[in-house]
């Protein structure tokens, strides 16, 4: 176990190191446009490290996350679309004209706050995901039943979203990018230039705060549930209260995932409670690795980066290549990339293709250039 | 005199008509041990079920330390001090010897204090004895699904003790085991009588009667007979359908 747990632990620093120093040297080497995707892609991270506590570690696939998604990306663009709307006819943004409205609907009012906003960002979609949760954990509703049922959940909001012209400007959406914030536009170069920072330290602070969670017992616990819910109910816990705390903590992720992209996008609407988009979270973190954590991370960058290099070298190819990743990883490498590397994937590899000699013994023991053990 | 630690009155459950168990009685006193034996499908999974709230009776009570269990979740019932190891060991196979023995250990098992305090030293010490008596030390690291069959019936029968149930309730602890392993888990439910109360169902004669202590023969749902295993092997009708294919190979 500690000869495992080192080798982890440097394949987790090696990574690390890698991603700090790209995420220091991206300002300088890339174009202000690359910059703002990867920005975009590191605060799909947070979303996918959400997806994996509470599907690789808790063993809950939900479909559904881009419900909490959208909510914190709307909590976002409400406040911003009210900051910058004092120049439009009755002081409110400038859409509720295009349908005759002429009051302020009442739950636009608490996101003049800055404060309420940066709270309800993560708080809203926590609140939510755990009323759904618990009401799905405590008629012990699982597996398949439940990821249908999220997904359920996700056509409901998707829907109503998508017919409330009058409240949030229905299947158009709210948009961002020419709104206003400390005096300076946010879609401008130096706004998105601060968001690329802010994603990338909460990134890692969710990253941190997701480890904290799975570090110990609790952690252990959701494993539990994951392997034999059944056992750790005889063994004395509640799992409803584990689930759905999981389930809520994931949700808050999610919106501060969503926030974060639609500032950076420019836009948030109904397009970020599609199935598809729900379903590639899930993706991110199959190929990452599922329980990895870091995987989780990796996953949603590396794919998202791939995503748009390959759509503009070969539009309309992206699909096939993210069906055909999917396929790989679910026959070829189960426990995702990072799993992989971490069960001596890679040396099995190069056994495989005869570069690498076996071991005459178990790796536990130490050996001489020979291969034999020493004694 | 004391009350009984646990008594189940008059317990019939009916699965769509079909009965699994019938006016079922059982006292057990604090300390005892208790074997009970009975064919396939006579109800002794069931009866479990019912203890630990698995299963609702359709009639009748439990009733554990002067209180009804009727209509109790699991995990409460859990923590009031009733222990449950099931037939086929089940065990977190993804958790190491010494976590799977750490979440047994814990207390309280509410998620903030897991989250917030860390593993008090009066229950490290509680998880290095139960290694010692189950003799996992060596192995307190290793991931508890790369256990042999026998380990893990012992890992779950340590992760039983470390809740430190009043009442243990043990299906089939011997299932797969040789015969070596078979004699050092029944001096183990042997010595953890006493301090607890012990009731342990299984197949297997020769471990029943190494156990040496009162035994309860379940057939179809109800309590056929209860006494010492030589009184029970005299017994005809306990023969007759169980033991079975004596003199007239009826079956």
């Amino acid at each position: 176990m500690s000869i495992f747990s080192t080798k982890k632990s440097w394949i987790n620093l090696t990574i690390w190191v890698l991603i700090i120093a790209f995420i220091i040297a991206a300002p300088s080497l890339l174009p202000v446009f690359r910059l703002n995707l990867l920005g975009r892609y590191l605060s799909l991270a947070i979303v996918a490290l959400g997806v994996d506590l509470i599907w690789g570690f808790t063993g809950m696939l939900s479909l559904g996350q881009g419900i909490f998604f959208a909510l914190g990306g709307y909590c976002a663009a409400m406040f911003l679309q009210l900051n910058s709307a004092g120049e439009f006819p009755n002081g409110i943004p400038e859409f509720f004209g295009l349908y005759g409205v002429e009051k302020l609907p009442f739950f636009w009012e608490p996101f003049k706050s800055s404060i309420f906003t940066l709270i309800s960002i993560w708080l809203l979609p926590a609140i939510i995901a755990g009323l759904l949760g618990y009401l799905v954990f405590r008629n012990r509703i699982k597996g398949v039943y439940f990821s249908i049922l999220t997904q359920a959940a996700l056509l409901v909001f998707f829907n109503f979203f998508n017919g409330q012209q009058k409240l949030i400007n229905g299947t158009n959406g709210l948009k961002t990018d020419v709104t206003q914030l400390f005096g300076q536009m946010v879609g401008s170069e130096i706004m998105q230039r601060w968001f690329f920072w802010i994603s990338a330290v909460l990134v890692i602070l969710a990253w941190f705060f997701a480890r904290w969670i799975v570090r110990d017992r609790f952690g252990n616990v959701l494993i539990g549930i994951r392997d034999d819910e059944a056992r750790v109910r005889f063994t004395g816990y509640n799992p409803v209260i584990f689930k759905t705390i999981i389930f809520s903590i994931a949700g808050g992720l999610a919106g501060i995932s969503g926030a974060l992209y639609t500032v950076q996008s420019g836009i948030v609407s109904p397009q970020f409670m599609t199935v598809p988009f729900s379903i590639e979270m899930v993706i991110w973190v199959a190929v990452g690795g599922r329980g990895t954590l870091l995987g989780a991370i990796l996953g949603a960058v590396l794919i998202n980066y791939a995503k748009s290099l390959v759509s503009e070298a070969l539009p309309a190819s992206w699909m096939f290549i993210q069906g055909g990743l999917f396929i790989l990883v679910v026959t070829a490498l189960p426990e995702g990339v990072l799993g992989w590397i971490r069960k001596d994937g890679p040396k099995k590899l190069l056994f495989l293709i005869g570069i690498n000699k076996k071991l005459e013994t178990y790796p536990s023991l130490e050996v001489n250039e020979q291969g034999e053990v020493k004694s | 005199m004391t009350s009984p630690l646990l008594e189940l009155k008059q317990i019939s459950v009916s699965f769509e008509g079909f009965l699994a168990l019938r006016d079922l009685d059982l006292v057990l006193n604090q300390g005892d041990l208790r074997a009970v034996i009975g064919p396939n499908g006579a109800g002794k999974t069931t009866f479990l079920d019912v203890i630990t709230g698995k299963v609702l009776p359709t009639s009748g009570d439990v009733i554990f330390k002067e209180k009804s269990l009727l209509g109790q979740k699991e995990f409460r019932i859990a923590r009031k001090g009733i222990g449950r190891k099931f037939q086929s060991p089940r065990i977190f196979e993804n958790l190491s010897v010494q976590e799977n023995l750490a979440l047994s250990v814990s207390r309280p098992k509410t998620p903030f204090s897991l989250l917030i305090n860390s593993l008090k030293v009066k229950h490290l010490d509680q998880i290095q004895h139960l290694m010692s008596i189950v003799n996992l030390q060596s192995k307190a690291n290793i991931r508890a699904g790369a256990l042999s069959h026998g380990q893990k019936q012992w890992l779950e029968i340590a992760m039983l003790v470390g809740q430190d149930p009043d009442l243990l309730l043990v299906d089939e602890p011997v299932a797969g085991l040789t015969d070596e392993e078979t004699d050092l888990t029944a001096d183990l439910l042997k010595s953890l009588a006493g301090d607890h109360t012990v009731l342990v169902i299984d197949h297997d004669m020769e471990f029943i009667r190494r156990l040496d202590c009162p035994v309860s023969v379940l057939h179809q749902g109800h309590v056929l007979k209860e006494g010492s295993m030589s009184d029970i092997q005299k017994d005809p009708l306990v023969i007759e359908v169980y033991l079975g294919k004596s003199e007239e190979e009826e079956e």
